[in-house]
């Protein structure tokens, strides 16, 4: 198997993949579920159902019909108990739908499967992943079914599953990979046959290599002559979409661009077993793979969790705690959202729930002190920035500099703050800028678009004037 | 569940930050420097020379601590950096110099080289520099006195101890005389790269700094760039001026310089590319000022001056991911 690797920068934290060797194991479904109506990025999707509404297992409860959005179906048969306000991951309350399990798991009945692809039009394909709700699973959340509808002009031509999961801790994608191989190679075929991509990549960090002998073999029984099985290096963040498409392709996705820019789409191999169990199961995103790991949870290990599953019933459910939980994160170390409360529920992009305890302050300490400028964060930055300044400009609220430096490039991995011996908080200022400077460009595209609506107005006014002028004299 | 086993912190991302701390880095530059220092007390005799060393390093201590107290700044000497100045300006000063001198430019080097810009990271100069630059302009005697090696006392009340430096002495007479003081190009190289010639307390061993400048680039605390391209450039140019090349990289403060002085982080650049110009500037500054200037030495004056430019250097960014120069942007 070739070897690739991005250039420059990158770090390698300690991996601390102690759910290594857990097989998934499926968790009981909780007495109540808490379905947030977003759980995607794009538009917010509205509720179809009402309170005191009996719901079945695949149930769309939720939809809106913006093209970039994906519908929310009910993990749970039972009854809906409110539909309100709720702590959801991202840090906010979100409209959610509460369901009371009437643990009877009666599945919604009019379920559609494909038995060979030949027989559905791409089209068709890209309508049953919409419909079955399926985002980015590596955490982005994107809405998979938008992602494969390049505009018009724009080809595919390459695929990319992403088996890197270079954050440390986490584990879930590599079980899938050990334990659905073929799950993830029928949802590249399912992709190629949308795409009509002539090639496919399994891309997996050589700290996996298991893993991606296993898929190789599948691959190879198989017969599949267009997809390859390539090890990257085991660097963080090598499963970026940008550092995966450098590493694998030698490309550059142009700043401000999409992968489809370059032709290529990333894919996660999470992503991709749901694509196959929603196209030949007739499956909907209603449960998924999730390591639960961390110093303070009894029982760490790879558990499938019925979306809407609260923290407060995975920690009963998987055994309870070990200490007093201090920090409780939302995807990897390095990336992942810290959470204020035990209510907040998984959802489609949760790929990890990491609990520590007291020592989770030392993990990350928080006090800065001066810049020495040792420029180790211009060294590791993965996308070649200049942290530092950008982290100079943000404090002072200097967006222009903050945005001359490409601040917009940063793709928050992290990795700046991590290497800091100062211990600066390098990614949180440098993300304040970056959310500033884009709702900067929002407005003033909002402005330029009024404006140029304004001008087409007035100049039409001024022709039809002029008309009427022309006519009356003559 | 019991809420009491739950009280949630939180922070923004990353929630795991590399062990590396600012006094660790600090303490790298310590331990790279211990070979040299030793050298140095070997040399010199361990009588005045380690109280040279160790009154630099109090008196650092103490202006830190002092301009902590009158800039009302966070106190900051466990960072360790006060300790690398004094050590640092200690190394660069003659062994037979006076206490006192020692203790002025210790506090020149910590207030007027780092505290007035701001402390640690603000620092536009190298501190030690500036304090020994001070030195030089108020006491050019004392800072150009220099000790033959083993010498009894470091005191040169009689005119048989004192010896001129290398550097000087090509100054004065020229390059044959000092083969003939030496005996030969090899013995003066091997009395260069082993130390055994007359010089500043922590400059004069050529090999020990080595030693001290790898570990610190194998430990990733300095750019391997900077004491790179810096000797190279002496190496290169020397010869234009009918110097001997091998002669000028060992001889006078550069290894001490290249790998200790110019790879101050905030007086150098942050990016690569920049620091690979600073550090040819530097050389190329070095090699004019041994020839023309009026002290037989460079190295000082040039990182002192080429550190004026850091800005300017550090205007050369990489070219960020996805961001292309204009020939590799498709048509
Ligand atoms: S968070 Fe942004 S600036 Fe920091 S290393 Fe990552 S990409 Fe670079
Ligand atoms: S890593 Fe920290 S101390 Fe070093 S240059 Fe960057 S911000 Fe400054």
């Amino acid at each position: 198997m070739k070897l690739f690797t991005f250039k420059p920068g990158g770090v390698h934290p300690k991996e601390s993949k102690l759910t290594k060797d857990k097989a998934f194991v499926r968790l009981k479904p909780p007495k109540i579920v808490v379905i947030p109506l977003s759980q995607h990025i794009g538009a917010p999707n509205t509720s179809l159902v009402k309170v005191g509404d009996h719901v079945k297992i695949g149930q769309v409860i939720g939809s809106a019909k913006a093209f970039v959005s994906a519908p929310v179906h009910s993990s749970v048969s039972g009854e809906v108990i409110a539909i309100e306000p709720r702590p959801h991951p991202l840090g906010t309350k979100v409209p959610s739908v509460v369901i009371k399990n009437d643990f009877k798991d009666e599945w919604v009945e009019d379920i559609k499967k494909i038995s060979s692809l030949e027989e559905v039009q791409p089209k068709d394909l890209v309508g049953i992943i919409r419909d079955k709700g399926i985002v980015g699973m590596g955490g982005a959340t994107f809405p998979t079914a938008v992602k494969l509808s390049p505009p018009k002009g724009k080809l595919i031509d390459t695929l990319i599953a992403n088996g890197a999961e270079c954050e440390p801790y986490l584990t879930t994608d590599y079980r899938t990979m050990l334990e659905f191989p073929d799950k993830i190679i029928d949802g590249l075929l399912i992709e190629i046959r949308i795409t009509g991509a002539k090639h496919a990549f399994i891309a997996v960090e050589n700290n996996k290599e298991d893993a991606a002998e296993l898929l190789e073999k599948r691959v190879k029984t198989r017969g599949l002559k267009n997809i390859e099985v390539v090890l990257v290096k085991t660097k963080y963040p090598q499963g970026g979409e940008k550092q995966l498409i450098k590493a694998v392709l030698g490309k550059e996705v142009p700043s401000g661009k999409l992968p489809l820019e370059v032709g290529a789409v990333v894919e996660n191999v999470g992503t991709l077993k749901a694509i196959a169990e929603a196209v030949f199961e007739g499956k909907p995103l209603i449960e998924r793979g999730t390591t639960v790991s961390g110093t303070a949870i009894k029982n760490p290990g790879n558990y499938i969790i019925r979306i809407g599953t609260t923290v407060e019933d995975i920690i009963d459910q998987t055994g309870g705690l070990t200490k007093k939980l201090r920090k409780l994160i939302f995807g990897g170390p390095m990336m992942g959202l810290a959470q204020s409360t035990v209510e907040v529920p998984a959802i489609k992009g949760t790929s990890g729930i990491l609990f520590f305890g007291e020592e989770a302050l030392d993990m990350a300490p928080q006090d800065e002190s001066p810049c020495i400028r040792c420029s180790r964060c211009v060294d590791f930055c993965p996308m070649g920035l200049m942290p530092v300044l950008i982290d100079h400009a943000s404090r002072r609220n200097d967006l222009k500099l903050a945005e001359s430096l490409n601040a917009t490039d940063c793709i928050e991995c992290g990795v700046c703050s991590y290497v800091c011996p100062a211990k600066r908080h390098l990614t949180e200022n440098i993300r304040k800028a970056k959310q500033k400077i884009l709702k900067q460009r929002k407005i003033e595209a909002a402005k330029q678009a009024a404006f140029e609506k304004l001008k087409a107005l007035r100049e039409k006014q001024a022709k039809e004037a002029q008309e009427k002028l022309k006519k009356e004299v003559k | 569940m019991d809420k009491n086993m739950v009280d949630l912190v939180v922070t923004s991302s990353p929630h795991i930050r590399d062990k590396v701390k600012t006094s660790g880095i600090m303490m790298d530059v310590l331990i790279a420097l211990i070979p040299a220092t030793i050298a140095g007390l070997w040399f010199f005799g361990a009588k005045h020379t380690l109280g040279v060393i160790v009154i630099s390093i109090l008196s650092a201590i103490a202006a830190e601590y002092l301009s902590c107290w009158m800039f009302r700044r966070k106190p900051s000497l466990s960072d360790l950096s006060a300790v690398v100045t004094g050590l640092l300006l200690a190394l660069t000063l003659p062994p037979s110099s006076p206490y006192w001198m020692v203790v002025v430019g210790a506090f020149a080097a910590i207030i007027v080289g780092k505290e007035i810009f701001g402390g640690i990271g603000s620092n536009p100069f190298n501190p030690a520099l500036v304090g020994r630059a001070v030195l030089m302009i108020s006491w050019p005697t004392y800072m150009t006195t220099w000790v033959k090696p083993f010498t009894k006392s470091v005191f040169p009340s009689t005119a048989a101890v004192t010896t001129a430096t290398p550097l000087n002495i090509i100054k004065l007479k020229g390059y044959s005389a000092l083969l003939a003081n030496f005996g030969g190009s090899v013995n003066l190289y091997k009395s260069l790269f082993f130390g055994n010639v007359g010089g500043c307390i922590g400059e004069t061993s050529a090999l020990l700094l080595l030693i001290g400048g790898l570990y610190l680039i194998i430990r990733k605390v300095i750019d391997w760039r900077i004491p790179t391209f810096y000797i190279a450039t002496v190496f290169v140019l020397s010869p234009l001026f009918h110097r001997d090349p091998v002669f000028s990289i060992l001889a006078g403060g550069l290894f001490l310089g290249a790998f200790f002085m110019a790879t101050d982080y905030s007086s150098s650049p942050i990016t690569s590319k920049g620091r690979i110009w600073y550090a040819i500037s530097l050389g190329f500054l070095t090699v004019i000022l041994r020839q023309f200037g009026a002290s037989p030495e460079g190295v000082m004056y040039s990182i002192l001056i080429v550190d004026c430019f850091v800005p300017f250097f550090d205007k050369m960014i990489p070219r960020a991911y996805g961001h292309f120069v204009k020939k590799e942007v498709k048509a």
